[in-house]
């Protein structure tokens, strides 16, 4: 048996006096009630970004590329960056949901549902960019090895952007297993509560008939740490083979070794400021303020100060390996199109280094940590900034090439793009919206399996524990199995 | 499908369902099942189930994904269609690694997931009788098979005086059906106003 017992330094992980039953009600409660004016209002203006998204890329698709701004040298522009961002958002879910259960880390409970879900949302959206940047998307299933009648010409499994379409799409097949088989339980105790006929049918069959037999509690603890084990491993292959895609290329600024732990670092990075933005609303909105605590925020900045400095520290090899190696396109690259101000994306670089490396550093008081409003507005420029990191990565290095008569003019997109990018926020944030509003968004099981040791009114029962003698203490408990 | 005979004593807390489950166990009945509304660790063991070996079955299923990818990306390019690539080897080992990897996992994790479903008789559209709807919210629903010797009453009464809250006899299916959860009457909450 486990040891039901922790220490009074750690923060409650459920404020306010709760009980098992409590617990269902205040997560459930929105689930049962009708939407609020607010969400009718944010899941309109979703829907409309996402239909404008969707007329965005009904042009591409009828006339082609063309429709995009990408030119000459500049043939991965927007949409390639697009990608790597939102592929970047989703690893934090994983993150939150694997890692994080691996290291035993009971935080993560408050946050792993919205956090998962917002890695499926998102490898959804990165999706789009590589699929619609084929042009001729009907054609979108060559990128599968099957027995065809064109040789059969398979495809080339030596190729990173291969890997790429193993990659996302067995990421999103796992994330998306991992997810709804934590939902089981929670989908039965919502259906279990629920008094409309319609609702009782729809949740009773997306719960598949769960019980809560103990035998199949046994089965689901062992499903999900083989998932998190498998699952962890994974998301860091993700976000390395993504960067490979730039790293096996002989391109001055892509030719990189420390590619895949930079990326790694830095969709870590951006996935946690996503996760912020989200749950610093959704907590608000429905009232979870005692499940979603300023203790889960100011781990969740400790991180984000943790892979923004690491993303720092790659920003400088970089630039100091540009230097070292003496190599004349790799320093024109990093010191001319990247690191100087006043060449012509020079003001790239320089924002993305002020909002990922310069900005978060305030992350090291406590004070900020643990401030709504600074961290709402730092993880909007977190994310903005890791935009722009992939922005850099790929137009500096692809606008001008060795040829300087082949060098492009100067790159900026068109409406089509910024509206298929604005598209995959609609779609995005409608899922989310729906999620939010049918969908238990904190896992109400693992809530209660914390409750009577992390809860804030069941804490004060350790206090005769805390002060006992370290024999008579484990004397009690180290050996009462 | 048989209706069968079980008695159900129903917990609020899981420090009193332990000894009672060891009560019961003890004085030789023997347990269903214990529905619980989250999974409360040390229940399996003491209920005297055997360990899993889902991951076991997770193992053999991450094997075959490596297998599988490994067989097939060789014989596509040394035998089927040797392609080219700049000159460099057809057996790329190496440079399959991501693929192989990737296999491994998906074929893992999706056995994996099938296996649970199956061995838990989940899925859309299947229903089971439940024996208390509180069990996925706060109760710890105790159920014990009748037997041609049990003396129901008896049992009620040991679970009563083991701490249950509440104690009943119910006649139910034992298995699985395809069904819908719509037309159970009961409502144990009533509907929010807002």
């Amino acid at each position: 048996m486990h040891l039901k017992y922790e220490s009074q330094l750690r923060e409650p992980l459920v404020y306010g006096n709760k009980t098992y039953a409590q617990v269902t009600e205040d997560i459930v409660r929105p689930i049962e009630a009708k939407p609020s004016r607010l969400w009718y209002i944010g899941f309109f203006i979703a829907v409309a970004l996402l239909s404008f998204g969707a007329y965005s890329v009904y042009r591409e698709v009828t006339y082609g590329i063309g429709q995009w701004n990408l030119n000459k040298t500049i043939g991965w522009g927007w949409d390639i960056t697009n990608f790597v961002w939102w592929v970047g958002i989703g690893h934090a879910g994983t993150l939150i949901s694997a890692v994080l259960l691996l290291f035993r880390q009971g935080w993560r409970t408050g946050v792993n549902r919205a956090a998962e879900a917002m890695t499926i949302f998102a490898v959804m959206c990165a999706g789009q960019f590589p699929i619609f940047h084929m042009g001729r998307v009907w054609m979108a299933f060559f990128v599968m090895p099957y027995p065809n009648s064109r040789g059969p010409l398979w495809v080339n499994f030596n190729s990173p952007l291969l890997w790429d379409v193993f990659a996302i799409s067995t990421y999103f097949t796992v994330s998306l297993l991992f997810w709804y088989s934590g939902l089981l339980p929670d989908f039965a105790t919502v259906r279990d509560r629920a008094f409309t006929k319609l609702r009782k049918k729809l949740y009773g069959i997306a719960s598949f008939g769960w019980n809560g037999s103990t035998k199949h509690w046994q089965r689901h603890e062992s499903l999900s740490l083989v998932l998190a084990g498998l699952s962890t491993p994974l998301v860091l292959s993700v976000h390395t083979i993504v960067s490979f895609d730039f790293a096996t290329s002989v391109i001055p600024g892509w030719h990189t070794t420390i590619f895949p732990p930079y990326f790694v670092a830095g969709a870590i990075f951006s996935g946690f400021a996503m996760v912020q933005t989200l749950l610093l609303i959704v907590r608000k909105v429905f009232g979870l303020t005692d499940y979603i605590t300023i203790g889960h925020i100011d781990l969740m900045n400790k991180v984000i100060v943790l892979t923004g400095s690491i993303v720092g520290i790659a920003y400088l090899t970089e630039l100091f390996m540009g230097w070292y190696s003496q190599n004349k396109y790799e320093g024109y690259t990093f010191w001319y199109s990247r690191a100087y101000l006043f060449s012509p994306y020079g003001w790239s670089y320089w924002g993305m280094m002020a909002c990922n490396v310069i900005s978060p550093q305030i992350f090291w008081s406590k004070k900020m940590r643990r401030n709504v409003f600074v961290t709402f507005f730092m993880s909007i420029i977190v994310n903005i900034g890791m935009w722009f990191e992939r922005f850099v990565i790929i137009v500096t290095s692809l606008y001008r090439d060795y040829l300087p008569s082949s060098w492009s003019v100067y790159y900026s997109p068109s409406i089509w793009e910024i509206g298929f990018y604005a598209g995959t926020f609609g779609l995005f944030f409608t899922c989310f919206f729906l999620f939010a509003k049918y969908f238990p968004v904190i896992a109400v099981a693992e809530i209660k399996y914390v409750l009577k040791r992390s809860g804030e009114s069941y804490k004060p029962e350790f206090d005769a524990i805390e002060a006992q003698p370290l024999e008579s203490f484990v004397h009690d408990h180290a050996h009462a199995h | 499908m048989a209706q069968k005979k079980f008695v159900v004593g129903c917990f609020d807390d899981e420090k009193v369902l332990f000894p009672a489950v060891k009560q019961v166990r003890t004085a030789g009945y023997k347990i269903k099942d214990v529905y619980t509304p989250f999974p409360v660790h040390g229940l399996d063991h003491a209920l005297g189930m055997r360990e899993t070996s889902l991951h076991t079955a997770g193992f053999i299923y991450g094997i075959t994904g490596t297998t599988t990818a490994i067989s097939c990306i060789s014989w596509i390019f040394t035998k089927d269609w040797p392609l080219n690539i700049g000159g460099k080897p057809h057996f790329a080992l190496p440079a399959w690694i991501p693929i192989i990897f990737e296999l491994t996992v998906l074929f893992a994790a999706v056995g994996m997931v099938m296996t649970f479903m199956w061995l838990c008789q989940m899925a859309p559209g299947v229903k089971k009788h439940h024996f208390h709807k509180r069990a996925t919210d706060d109760l710890f629903v105790m159920v014990i098979e009748c037997t041609e010797k049990t003396n129901a009453e008896d049992l009620k009464a040991l679970l009563a005086a083991n701490g249950a809250v509440e104690t009943d006899i119910q006649i139910a299916e034992d298995g699985w059906w395809f069904g819908t959860y719509d037309n159970e009457n009961e409502n144990l909450y009533k509907q929010v106003t807002n």
